[in-house]
């Protein structure tokens, strides 16, 4: 489908979206039993999907709170685990930073790691979207996976039950990223970065806080920007 | 038991400290330029943080108590694999789900 109008672009993100209601089902249904099983209310269940919209931060409170830890700590491990968030927006902003103020903190709002690795693909496939479009089209991503998250919150909170470990839903998040991730690799330069990112994840995997995925994806990107600058210099060295 | 206050301001310093962090570039860079040098890592973040942050999960899953779990491993692989070599994302992610669960069936 040919993105012509901002209206085609919100509906090629809601199509591009969609294989995350996959995850993001059982994913907040999780959260939402975990929570009840925690002591939280139906509402504040709720309440902590809608203000935050952040599973892996809000999974990491949920598990510091039940441990008692300060709650200074508490805030700032979620946070820690949330600071990817912030090269997320980084990463976004030379496309979509001309949008209007509402547009961009709405856009920040709704900013998760599926509308990003979505989003970011399709401009990068298509530099030629107008603002507009692409504005639009990440919108059309979040359709799909935001109200989900809050409906199937709300479900498992009802819920309240455990559910059987056997099911392994801990791996439908490695699963789904992982296949976000593999399309992307289209120069030697993206191979180098996610490959330097995976072995440094693996060394630091002990930091406390979650500065350990910080640590390695700054790692990451900088293999990668060196990698892009050392093929871009032996091109010019051959032409 | 978690306390109610507590939690309140876990819920509402969590939710102002994710927007910021959310809302730091787009909201407040907007479309001044940005160098060169920081958009060449920028275009990297996805590979480098999606994978560094899925890589522990695989080798070392939370649900198997940090144990290697070849069923696991061998789903992402598969899932990884399916990805690159199709480029499409709902193939990928079902044949790492029939890996998933044949293996956990047989193991």
């Amino acid at each position: 489908m040919a993105i012509t109008t901002p209206k085609s672009a919100y509906l090629k993100g809601i199509a591009d979206g969609a294989p995350f209601i996959l995850v993001i089902i059982p994913f907040a249904t999780l959260f939402g039993l975990i929570a009840t099983e925690a002591g939280l209310s139906v509402f504040e269940t709720l309440a902590f999907s809608v203000v935050v919209i952040a599973g892996a931060a809000q999974f990491t409170a949920l598990q510091l709170l039940q441990e008692e830890a300060p709650t200074i700590i508490v805030l700032a491990s979620a946070l820690a685990v949330n600071l990817r968030m912030a090269m997320y927006s980084a990463s976004l902003t030379p496309w979509i930073g001309g949008a209007r103020l509402w547009q961009r903190a709405l856009a920040a709002y709704l900013t998760v790691d599926q509308s990003y690795v979505v989003s970011i693909a399709q401009y990068e496939r298509a530099p030629d979207m107008t603002i507009p479009q692409r504005i639009a089209y990440f919108f059309g991503a979040v359709t799909p996976v935001v109200p989900l998250w809050y409906f199937f919150t709300f479900i498992g909170a009802l819920l309240g039950a455990q559910v059987p470990d056997s099911w392994a839903l801990d791996f439908a998040i490695p699963i789904t990223f992982l296949a976000m991730i593999a399309p992307m690799f289209r120069t030697l330069a993206h191979v180098v970065a996610a490959f330097v990112a995976v072995v440094v994840s693996l060394l630091v995997a002990d930091v406390p806080y979650s500065m350990g995925l910080i640590i390695a994806g700054l790692c990451g990107m900088i293999a990668g920007a060196q990698a892009e600058l050392w093929a871009g210099k032996r091109k010019v060295g051959q032409s | 038991m978690i306390d109610k206050t507590t939690l309140w301001i876990v819920i509402i310093g969590l939710g102002a400290g994710s927007f910021f962090l959310r809302f730091v570039f787009t909201g407040l860079v907007g479309n001044r330029a940005m160098p060169a040098w920081l958009l060449r890592h920028l275009r990297y973040t996805a590979v480098a943080i999606l994978p560094a942050l899925v890589a522990p999960q695989v080798l070392w899953p939370a649900a198997t108590g940090g144990q290697t779990d070849p069923a696991r491993l061998a789903a992402a692989c598969v899932t990884f694999l399916v990805g690159l070599w199709t480029k499409n994302v709902i193939a990928a992610i079902l044949a790492g789900a029939i890996t998933l669960y044949g293996l956990l069936y047989l193991l």
